[in-house]
This record gives C-alpha cells, structure tokens and sequence, in this order.
C-alpha cells in the first residue's frame, strides 16, 4: 500500500466513524481542492454516495465560477447541498468590502456567525431543488452534532494541533489546551447535549498530496486554479476581495504537482494569498477559537 | 504515484529534556525551515533580548510562547534522499500526559529523550512505559543535552545500564542510546567530533533504519465491521459489509464467520468506488464486501475467514490500563468500552496490581485507578465480545474506555480471565438471597390460579407481525380465565424508563429493567408477555437470568438469526395470528404451564 492509498484508507475509516456515530452529520464544502477531495472520499466511503448534506457558507464575495462549479457537481453527483448566508450583514453592508469594517470581523461576520447560526438551524438554510436546480428554504432545523472539515495540519500552525475528532462548545469555541486524547483507531465520538464535533479525516494530508490524489482519481476540480492565460493562477480559493493569485504558468493538476514539487513554493506559505490570515500575529488561531473553519 | 513514504516518529521524555529542540535542529539541519525563518526568530530572540533556543521554531501557537512549554503535541515535516518524516513532538509535562498518549499513538517510531545532566526523570521511565503499551516497537533513546555532561563518556554508560534495566523490565529494547546536543547539533544529523568514542548512529541515520509500520498480510483474517450500507434511497441495493481490516486477506469465494455471533456467509464481492474490480483484499484497506447469503449482523462484529485462527469470545478479560480520566476508575460503576469497531457497557471487576508509573514499583491494596496510574485488572463486559491478545493481534487486541463521554483510559489485553462467573450472576444471587416472600407460596398461588407465572418473549423482525400474535394471545388466554397481562414496549419506554436518555443508546439497561420487571410479575403469578425487536442473543440470555428461578418462553417470529441460543418457538413471518397463537398454547399446556383443557 503506497502512502496515498494509506492516507485514504485512514480518512474512509474517519468517514464511516462519523457516519456510524452522529445521527445529525452535515460535511462543510468550500468547493476548494480540499473540501471536494474530501467529498470524493466520502464517496469513496459510501460506495458511490455522499449519504449526508453537503454545507456551503456564502459569504457572497466568492469568485463566480465557484458558484457555478458548485451547483453543476451538486446537480451531478446528486448531493444534498445546503448553503447559508449572513444576510443581515450583507443588507446592512457590514463587511470589508464595503469598507466598513476590518478583514478579521468581516470573516467573523460572514463566515463564522454564517457557519454557527447555519450549523445550529438558527438561520434559513437553503437546499438545493433537484427538479428545479434552484435553492428553498429547508424545513429541517435541526442542530448538526458532527460536522465534517477538511481541514489539513500543513496548512498553519494553529491546525497542526487539531484532533481528528474536535470538539467545540456551544459557542463553537475550541478549547486547545484540553483535547481529548486519540489512541489507534479510537476517536471521541461521545459528546455531551449541546455540544458538537469536528471531524477532520483530510489532517495528515499535504497540499501536495491532494494534488496527486486529484490526478490519480481524475477529480473534477475548478478551473481557478489553473493558469489564466496571464501566468497568474490561484493556490487557495476564497472571498475575492482578500484573495491573491499566485505566478505560475501550471495549465493542469500534472502542471501543478510538477511545480510543487519543484519546490518553488517551498518558502511561501499555501495561504500566503489570503490576506486575513496576516491581519494580526495569530489570526487564524484567533478566528478557529471561535469556530472558522 | 511518485509520493514517498512517510514515517511518524513521535518525541517523548521528561519536561525540559529538550524534545523541541532537537527537532528544531532536525528541522534546520536538513535544510526542512523555509527560508529566512532561521533568521526571523533569531532577529526576535534579539529584540527581546533573550538567547536563540532551537524550540523556539516551533511555537506555532501563541499560547504555548505565552507558557513556554509544549501543551499539545503538533507535527512538523521534513524530507530526506530516502523518505519523508513527520515528527510529532509530545508535551513532556504531566498534565498533558493524554496528548503525548495521543501524539504517540500515531508514530511508527519514537525518540526518547533524556537529559544527561538530570538523568532519569518521571516521564522518562512513564513515557517509556506508555510508548510499550502502545506497541512501538522501534525506540531510540537520546540522550541530549550531553555538552552540560561535557562529553563525558562515564555519563553515557551509566545511563545506558540504569534505563536498558529498565526497558528490559517492560519488554522494551531500544534500538540505541545516542548522546548528542540539541544545542550545538552533536549527533543531530551527522556525528561528532566532540563524541568521538561514541561509533553509533546519529539521529538521522537511527531513523533511516526504522521501518514503516507492516501491512500485517501474513496474519489471520480480522475486518471489524464498522457498519452495513445499503442506500435504497440511491437506487442501490447493494448491502455492504464495510470495515478497514486490520490483519490478513481475503478473496471472493472465501467462507467468513462474524464473532462474537458466530453468523457464517461467503465473500460474495468486493465493493468500491472508482477503483478497479478485485477479486482479493487484505490489510491495511478500508473497504466493503457484499455477501452470499442475506444475515443479520451487527456493527462492531469482527469478520474473520474460517480456518483462520479465530479471535476469542468472552465477557471476562485480564487487562493492562493506563488511566487519563479526571474522575478515577472505579468498581461499579458502567463504562462505555471501544475495542476495533464494538462498543459494550463494561465494569472494572478487581485491580490486580497497580503500578507507580514513575518508579515501576507495584502498589499494593489500591482499590481504583488514578490519574496517570497504570494498572493490571479483571473487566468484564455486560455482553461478550470478540478479542485477540495482544501478542497475537495488536489492533483486535486493544481498547479504551470512555467515561462521561471522554476516553478516559487505554488498555491491552492479556489474557482471559478463567474465572466463570459474572457480575450479572452475583447480582441475581444476591438479589434472590435477600428477597422477601409474603405469606402465599409461589405453588399455592399456581393451585389457585390454575397455571404458573411465565414470562413469554416475543422477538424477531420489527415488521414480522410478532405484536398481532402476542396481542392474541393475551386474549385467547384471558379468556379462559388465566392471569395474563401485555406490556406494550412504548408504555415502558414512556413510563418506568423515562429517565433514560435513549432506550437504544442505553440498551442494556433498558433489558435489564424488563428483566427485573417480568422476575415480579411472574412472582405474581401472570403470564407477562412482551415483545422485544430485535434481541439477540445476550440480550435473552439475561432476561432469562433475570427472570429466574421463574421461567422463560422465547418465541421468534421471521427468520431465526440465532446461532447460540435456541428459541423455544419458531414462526415464519407474518404466520397468521391463530395458527401461531395455537402453536403456543399447545406447548404451554404439554409443559404444564397451563392446564390442558385450555387447549
């Protein structure tokens, strides 16, 4: 067994724990390369299906083509997509955009209160229609208990210290002092009333390694991170406004892994692009405290 | 795929040995720190004026700069000619032993670290301990800091003798004992001048040895079943069997034998996703079998191939603990235990011995398990399940026990308990012990009533028409003037168990209480009938011991899943409601629970 087959033999074996434990699952897709290589493990997991909604938090910033990728594997693969939004904050034009406030309470705006509120059906939640390929409001209000991310430890510190199953209080916070501890193939799967869980089956993968997994399962991925046209190509994939393209000319996922390995970006770190990851000395730790992804 | 492989080596040892600096220089010395991230800290170390330390490259996180000790365990890569590393460095601090556990519990390898001018220390010998428990086997143990020791090679020798005593006594050998100096990168990467007599490997060259770990194909058959897919909803109607197997392989065709149920079926096909069709699977695979014939399995059974050597089925077994848990491990009180994919309700039976992790000396008469405390015990389990020792299969062989929704311990076994009894069994003796009878005996009341107390079990599939029969037999009987009451299951559930959680969460004890239940009402004299979907086994192996000394009669409607246990009845399902109402009264009447003329 090579270490690909490896790392997706440990992140199925993730998957079908949660399936099995938490009867209110939802999986977070971002529609970047590492949420989808986690929803292709998924199905990897259910033969074929994707047995729990798929989660999308709109912050209405997202480059176009990522909507419209989204909606065309959604309608595909028939998932069960489910998407929210801040509304409040975008009619009151709350956001760093809008030059209102700074690029951290915009993220905490439209991405973490979206996702908690979202996550606890205390906001509409849109379903996609299969018959209409439009969005309605879903009935169901249930609070999500497991919660699938695709989070990876290489991308920064604060994820490096993640469990594979985390768990976040009420208010989603995330206590890193105290985890639980993960012996083999044991993981905490029991969680206190009005508490919930994280799942990371993607936390030993490297960005390299999803690349390799793209090209060895021949994974559908946005075109955004290929090349242009104009040497420019994006590494990460967010809001557009806090968003930055990297040079590279690579046209393919061969392109790209060739140039990972290449190492060419060995010094630049993969969110080097995401501007709000700079905006204070911790940022992202601060914002994964209170439960962004 | 050209992905190289990767080996997790995880860093232990006592607080302050050093651990994160010999990773630092792990880091620096192969060239792994991104560029300009060297300097960066060192410009830092400047400013605030306080000394470089290689550690300091890997405070990822603000809080552990604002403590200065490594809480949690975090991974940091780097890459050699031959291989890619990930390094797990383990917070060798007490109180954070359940994150080193954690951090351990992943790697192939482990570095130990001591530090030659403190020598052994605590954690030394508990983390060395842990890393056996654990089942590393490849350890190296560093013994750093040796520029305070000034080189010295007398330093070395007596750590070597005191710690391989040690190791020895718990089955542990270290692959070797290298001295070397986080700090001025003595034996880090490449060897020393300043250790000249030392002929070992470095660090480096110790971890090119290590292996990653086997895939273990040569092994028995072990696939615990995680779960049984079927996605109608999809269009699918395939029913799959889904595990990662642990030990062994397995081809279509191959005849399969699931324990602790001892339900047989054949490898009917190997299911995937976008994967090329196999006709053979083994070790370390995730995957998925559809099989021959339709059974009724449980997750958290372990699929065996037959003639393998076969795991062993118990409910009583001789462990090795070590406790993480806030609140200490006590006797009586219920358990949640995980071994492989099963989950059963387990009790702590007696404490063999516990041992002083740090000195490794035993503590006698110790009645529970503290924090950090690890200990030799009997625990049983409220049903039995299917276990490898250890020595025989690691991954089937080993478990943890949560309590109040935390892991809270982690354990292998050793052996199984030979001790026939259970807890279950003192429990009824006692109760019957101290039962308090009235003043009409239990022959008289039959005398009057014309029958005796029976407790009748109906069970089978959920829509197999078991509520029906049972509803008219309660009927038939009470119209010929027999004591005889139903017990709808939902009455219970909403009444006498409203303080449960959840029935199917809490299983066991929602059985024992109708077990306890029906021991009274057959006192009284009634022909207590109730119907219990889907029990199995165990379950009415219980409500039998429950109820004694009064007795059963389990009637089974659809297919008889049992393999153990022989119900006294069968009925196909959906057998309409008078036939199987006859059936029954016939057989009460040739065993003289009631008179024959009621027939």
């Amino acid at each position: 067994m090579d270490h690909l087959e490896s790392l997706e033999a440990q992140s199925v074996h993730i998957l079908r724990e949660a399936y099995r434990e938490f009867k209110s699952l939802v999986m977070l897709w971002s529609i970047g390369k590492d949420s989808t290589v986690l929803l292709w493990l998924a199905r990897k997991a259910f033969f074929g299906h994707a047995p729990f909604p798929l989660m999308h938090i709109d912050t209405a910033f997202k480059i176009p083509e990522m909507i419209e990728y989204r909606n065309n594997i959604a309608l595909e693969w028939k998932l069960n997509l489910i998407v929210g939004q801040n509304k409040k904050a975008l009619e009151e034009k709350q956001t760093y955009p809008d030059g209102k406030i700074d690029r951290l309470t915009c993220c905490r705006y439209l991405k973490s209160e979206a996702l908690k509120h979202t996550l606890a059906g205390e906001w509409p939640r849109y379903r996609l229609n299969h018959s209409t390929g439009k969005f309605d409001i879903d009935v169901n209000k249930e609070a999500y208990t497991g919660v699938i991310v695709g989070v990876r430890a290489d991308e920064e510190g604060s994820r490096s210290k993640e469990r594979y199953f985390s768990p976040r209080d009420k208010q989603s916070d995330w206590n890193v002092d105290d985890q639980p501890p993960e012996l083999w193939n044991q993981y905490k799967t029991d969680f206190a009333p009005g508490t919930h869980i994280r799942v990371h089956p993607l936390l030993d993968w490297t960005e390299l390694n999803i690349w390799e997994y793209i090209e060895k399962e021949n994974i559908p991925i946005t075109s955004l991170y290929f090349d242009n046209g104009k040497g420019k190509r994006y590494r990460s994939l967010g809001c557009y406004p806090c968003t930055g393209s990297v040079e590279s000319t690579a046209r393919n996922v061969k392109e790209i892994i060739a140039e990972l390995k290449s190492g060419k970006f060995a010094n630049i770190a993969e969110r080097s692009g995401r501007a709000q990851d700079k905006d204070d000395g911790g940022g992202l730790e601060t914002l994964r405290r209170e439960g962004y992804m | 795929m050209e992905t190289k492989n990767l080996l997790k080596i995880v860093i232990v040892g006592h607080v302050d040995h050093g651990k994160s600096t010999i990773i630092g220089r792990l880091l620096a010395d192969t060239g792994s720190l991104p560029n300009g991230k060297l300097e960066q800290v060192q410009e830092n170390c400047r400013r605030n004026s306080k000394p470089f330390e290689y550690a300091f490259l890997l405070d990822a996180l603000k809080n552990e700069q604002r403590q200065g000790i490594t809480i949690d365990m975090a991974r940091c890569f780097f890459k050699t000619a031959n291989r890619n590393y990930m390094i797990i460095d383990a917070p060798g601090h007490i109180e954070f032993l359940k994150n080193m556990v954690t951090g351990a519990a992943r790697a192939d390898a482990a570095l130990l670290v001591i530090d030659a001018h403190e020598g052994i220390q605590e954690n030394s010998k508990r983390h060395g301990y842990i890393l056996g428990m654990l089942g590393i086997k490849q350890v190296a143990v560093i013994i750093n800091k040796f520029d305070l020791a000034d080189y010295k090679k007398d330093v070395y020798e007596n750590i070597v003798k005191e710690y391989s005593e040690f190791l020895k006594n718990i089955g542990v050998t270290a692959s070797s004992f290298i001295p070397a100096s986080g700090r001025f990168g003595d034996n880090i990467v490449k060897g020393s001048e300043n250790i000249s007599w030392y002929k070992g490997p470095s660090i480096l060259e110790q971890l090119e040895t290590f292996a990653l770990k086997p895939d273990n194909l040569e092994k028995s058959f072990r696939m615990p079943v995680q779960d049984i897919y079927k996605f109608t909803e999809q269009n699918d109607e395939r029913r799959i069997v889904a595990g990662t197997i642990e030990t062994g392989s397995i081809k279509v065709g191959d005849d399969v034998v699931f324990l602790p149920s001892g339900k047989e079926n054949r490898i009917s096909s190997i299911e995937g996703f976008n994967s090329p069709v196999r006709k053979e699977i083994g070790a370390p695979y995730a995957t998925g079998f559809t099989l021959a014939t339709q059974i009724y399995i449980n997750p958290g059974e372990i699929m065996c191939k037959k003639g393998d050597a076969l795991p062993t089925v118990a409910s009583r077994f001789h462990v090795n603990i070590f406790w993480m848990g806030k609140a200490p491990f006590i006797k009586g009180k219920k358990y949640k235990l995980k071994l492989a994919a099963a989950r059963v309700n387990a009790e702590l039976v007696d404490i063999i011995n516990v041992l002083d992790a740090s000195e490794l000396s035993s503590i006698k008469g110790k009645k529970q398990l503290d924090r950090h405390d690890v200990g030799e015990c009997i625990i049983e389990t409220l049903k039995p399940i299917a276990f490898d020792f250890v020595t025989d299969i690691e991954s089937t062989g080993r478990f943890v026990i949560v309590d109040n929704y935390e892991i809270a311990g982690g354990g292998i076994v050793i052996g199984k308990a030979e001790d026939e009894s259970s807890l279950l069994k003192d429990h009824v003796q006692k109760r019957e012990y101290s039962w308090e009878r009235g003043l009409v005996t239990s022959s008289v009341r039959a005398g009057r009533n014309h029958h005796r107390g029976k407790f009748i079990v109906f069970t089978g599939d959920k829509d197999s028409g078991t509520r029906e029969i049972a509803k008219n037999l309660e009927q038939g009987l009470f119209n010929l003037n027999l004591n005889v009451y139903y017990l709808g299951m939902s009455s219970l559930v909403g009444g006498l168990d409203s303080d449960m959680k959840a029935v199917i969460e809490d299983r066991d004890e929602h059985i024992r209480r109708i077990g306890e239940l029906a021991r009274i009402m057959t006192d009284a004299g009634l022909i207590f009938i109730t119907v219990i979907d889907g029990a199995d086994e165990y379950d009415l192996d219980k409500l039998k011991l429950l109820n004694s000394p009064n007795e059963i009669l389990v009637v089974n409607v659809g297919e008889n899943y049992y393999t153990k246990f022989s119900p006294d009845l069968n009925f196909p399902a959906n057998t309409p409601v008078k036939e199987a109402t006859e059936k029954i009264k016939g057989l009460m009447s040739a065993s003289d629970i009631i008179p024959s003329y009621c027939i």
